[in-house]
């Protein structure tokens, strides 16, 4: 069975259609990157698959595993294994990263129907993970994402994805505000999460966080639809000619 | 023709005079009494075209006086004992049921040095220097809860730390109502800070739910030079209970002070801070976290008057306002001709939950010296969505998520009080209301 299917999604936020008709379908131990200018949808997609308010879904279908995920209340879906990397990592004064570490943790456990991790054995998988991530402890007492550079961020993105364990992954624009070394840890902590029964939905404008996380799949999306699918030798094509072919492909 | 104007009184202010005025009149604070209650007399409730109570009518939200509390018999002891708020904390207790002192439920034993905890009425028989300390701050300013508390002072307490001691040991003040008939309860607190010396002193009211019934409690606090006190307030009273309450200070100089209050009862409840900097370079932190719910209403206004130079104040206040509250942060700061080099920061947010709740947000700056620096904001707003979205990303369901936004709003505020053990369990406190909004 497909690990995320979405068929012929159409949705529109305040009016304004932005998917309109998208067709994708990942299998486990998959990876696939969409590429695709400026206001193609991509962003719209994974706030789409996440859940997000304002996103209005007018057709189509999103399934993981075969179970509707549009129909589920934010939380649930990340409960079912669906994670979004965002783009813009937002800053949350006044809870310190690790409560909202240990909260996350164990509301998705819960509602997984496993134990809750017990403080020592939380800390335990905390330090070892942002340890391959090189975050430092200093940071995890800090307010989630609050005084963070924006390779911090990406990395406490990646620590979230890694500690939640989810089985379909989509990171939105995670290169955007990278320098050569973040972009690098942060390609190498995807890596390390890559499985047979994980799938990632790698969203991104340009080619080079592809040359660290190298997909199986390139999908190319223009006004809200998947337009041409290849290989990995797409992104190169793309990098090397642009989008301008695609701006009407739809 | 000479038309008479004749003052219309409210039910509820003729039950206070008269019922006020039938009081024996007692030695010491006879003429106080006295006084204040001609004042009252003259003055009654403050009704909202009084500027300081616009947001807060007194007039219109007390219809009447409930009677008198009589005390504390074997049947409001036996309630009271129930009472657990901030029990944990490692305090010595003392005990006010109904208005009355509890003897056996305050613990006056082995007082450390220098400390001296004394009924009102005796420390007035011995001490000369206690009588002046009820006075208020500006003799000419009317204040209604004020008048009324001391046309009633009867029992009270007097804390007195001498010069130099240093007492580690919190002291926690325990206002009880017990019952389920309606009473009026007055009280009033002195506390005497001397020259270096240091004390942290807690003060609670809980009471019945569903009890129509009146407080009115004064802490009336006096701070020596380079002396140092923490103050920590809950007020928790029963969810029909009218609150009125003031904390009247002075601090010495280069003193420091530091105050919250924690307000998440009474269905109406208004907090004054009389406050003024009696010596140079002196700091004050006064903060606090306001939880409503329901219909509340709560209202907290400072009154700061930096007379003198080099004084330090911040103001950190903080109001959850859920379903149809209403919540009102009137902060008046006055900075006089002499205090330069004043550093004032005042700052007053809420965050509306209930779409049909209301903030009155009134910071107030008045500054006459020259080289100060003096900064407000006030803020009022709902919940983040985007904040919220991602926190529910991860997997935390919407109501936790809530949750944990709210803590970390009034949580600045908590963390400020100073001793740990108290600030766990205030912070308890205000997570019980989070759990029970939860349970809605």
């Amino acid at each position: 069975m497909a690990l995320l299917e979405v068929k012929d999604l159409h949705a529109r936020v305040e009016e304004k259609e932005i998917l309109r008709g998208l067709n994708l379908t990942i299998n486990p131990g998959e990876v696939h990157a969409i590429m695709g200018p400026n206001g193609s949808g991509k962003s719209t997609l994974s706030y789409v698959l996440a859940g997000k308010d304002d996103y209005e879904v007018t057709a189509g279908s999103a399934t993981l595993e075969g179970e509707d995920l549009l129909s589920l209340e934010p939380d649930e879906r990340a409960a079912k294994g669906l994670f979004l990397a965002f783009q813009y990592p937002i800053e949350i004064p006044g809870v310190a990263s690790m409560t909202f570490l240990r909260t996350a943790v164990n509301s998705v456990r819960k509602k997984r129907g496993e134990e809750e991790l017990s403080t020592p054995d939380f800390l335990r998988l905390v330090r070892e993970k942002a340890k391959e991530l090189s975050i430092n402890q200093d940071m995890l007492k800090r307010p989630v994402n609050v005084g963070f550079s924006g390779g911090e961020k990406k990395r406490n993105e990646i620590l979230q994805m890694a500690m939640l364990e989810p089985k379909m992954c989509v990171l939105d624009e995670t290169d955007s505000g990278l320098d050569i070394d973040a972009l690098k840890i942060v390609a190498d902590g995807v890596n390390r999460l890559r499985a047979k029964s994980r799938g990632f939905l790698v969203i991104t404008q340009y080619q080079r966080l592809l040359d660290h996380i190298v997909p199986d799949v390139v999908h190319v999306m223009a006004k809200g639809r998947i337009v041409r699918t290849g290989g990995p030798e797409l992104a190169h094509e793309l990098e090397a000619k642009g989008y301008a072919g695609y701006e009407n492909a739809a | 023709m000479n038309a008479e104007v004749k003052i219309m009184r409210t039910a509820a202010e003729t039950q206070f005079s008269d019922v006020l005025g039938a009081l024996p009149a007692l030695g010491a604070t006879r003429d106080l009494r006295v006084r204040a209650l001609s004042d009252f007399i003259a003055k009654g409730l403050p009704h909202r075209r009084v500027e300081e109570w616009k947001y807060t009518d007194l007039r219109a939200l007390i219809r009447e006086m409930p009677v008198l509390a009589k005390g504390a018999d074997k049947a409001a002891i036996a309630e009271a004992k129930k009472s657990s708020l901030l029990a944990k904390i490692g305090a010595r207790e003392i005990t006010f049921v109904n208005g009355a002192f509890v003897a056996e439920l305050s613990d006056l034993t082995a007082q450390e040095k220098g400390l001296s905890i004394s009924m009102l009425a005796d420390a007035l028989k011995k001490d000369a220097s206690v009588a002046p300390l009820l006075e208020k701050i500006n003799p000419n300013k009317y204040d209604a809860v004020f008048a009324l508390n001391t046309a009633a002072l009867d029992a009270g307490i007097v804390i007195d730390v001498a010069p130099g001691a240093q007492i580690t040991k919190p002291i926690h003040i325990r206002h009880i109502v017990t019952g389920t008939a309606p009473v009026s309860v007055f009280g009033r607190v002195l506390v005497k800070v001397g020259k270096k010396a240091q004390a942290t002193i807690v003060q609670s009211h809980a009471g019945p739910d569903a009890v129509a019934y009146l407080t009115n409690t004064i802490l009336q606090l006096s701070l020596g030079d380079d002396a140092e006190l923490d103050i920590v307030r809950v007020q928790a009273e029963g969810d029909k209970a009218i609150h009125l309450s003031m904390m009247i200070g002075a601090i010495g100089e280069q003193s420091r002070f530091r105050s919250f209050a924690l307000t998440t009862g009474a269905a109406v409840s208004r907090h004054t801070v009389p406050f003024a900097y009696a010596g140079k370079d002196a700091r004050a932190l006064l903060a606090g976290a306001t939880l409503l719910r329901g219909r509340q209403h709560a209202d907290v206004t400072l009154e700061v008057d930096h007379a003198l130079p080099g004084g330090e104040s911040r103001e950190l206040f903080k109001t959850v306002l859920d379903d149809e509250t209403r919540g009102v942060f009137q902060g008046f700061i006055i900075v006089r001709p002499d205090a330069q080099k004043t550093d004032g920061r005042m700052m007053s947010a809420a965050l509306l939950l209930g779409e049909a709740a209301e903030m009155d947000n009134k910071p107030e700056l008045e500054i006459f010296a020259d080289d100060v620096q003096c900064a407000h904001g006030a803020t009022t707003g709902a919940l983040d969505d985007d904040l919220l979205f991602y926190l529910r990303a991860r997997g935390i369901p919407k109501k936790e998520a809530e949750s944990l936004l709210i803590q970390s709003f009034f949580g600045e505020a908590i963390e400020t009080i100073e001793n740990a053990n108290i600030r766990n369990a205030v912070m308890i406190r205000a997570s019980r209301w989070l759990e029970q909004r939860n349970l809605k």
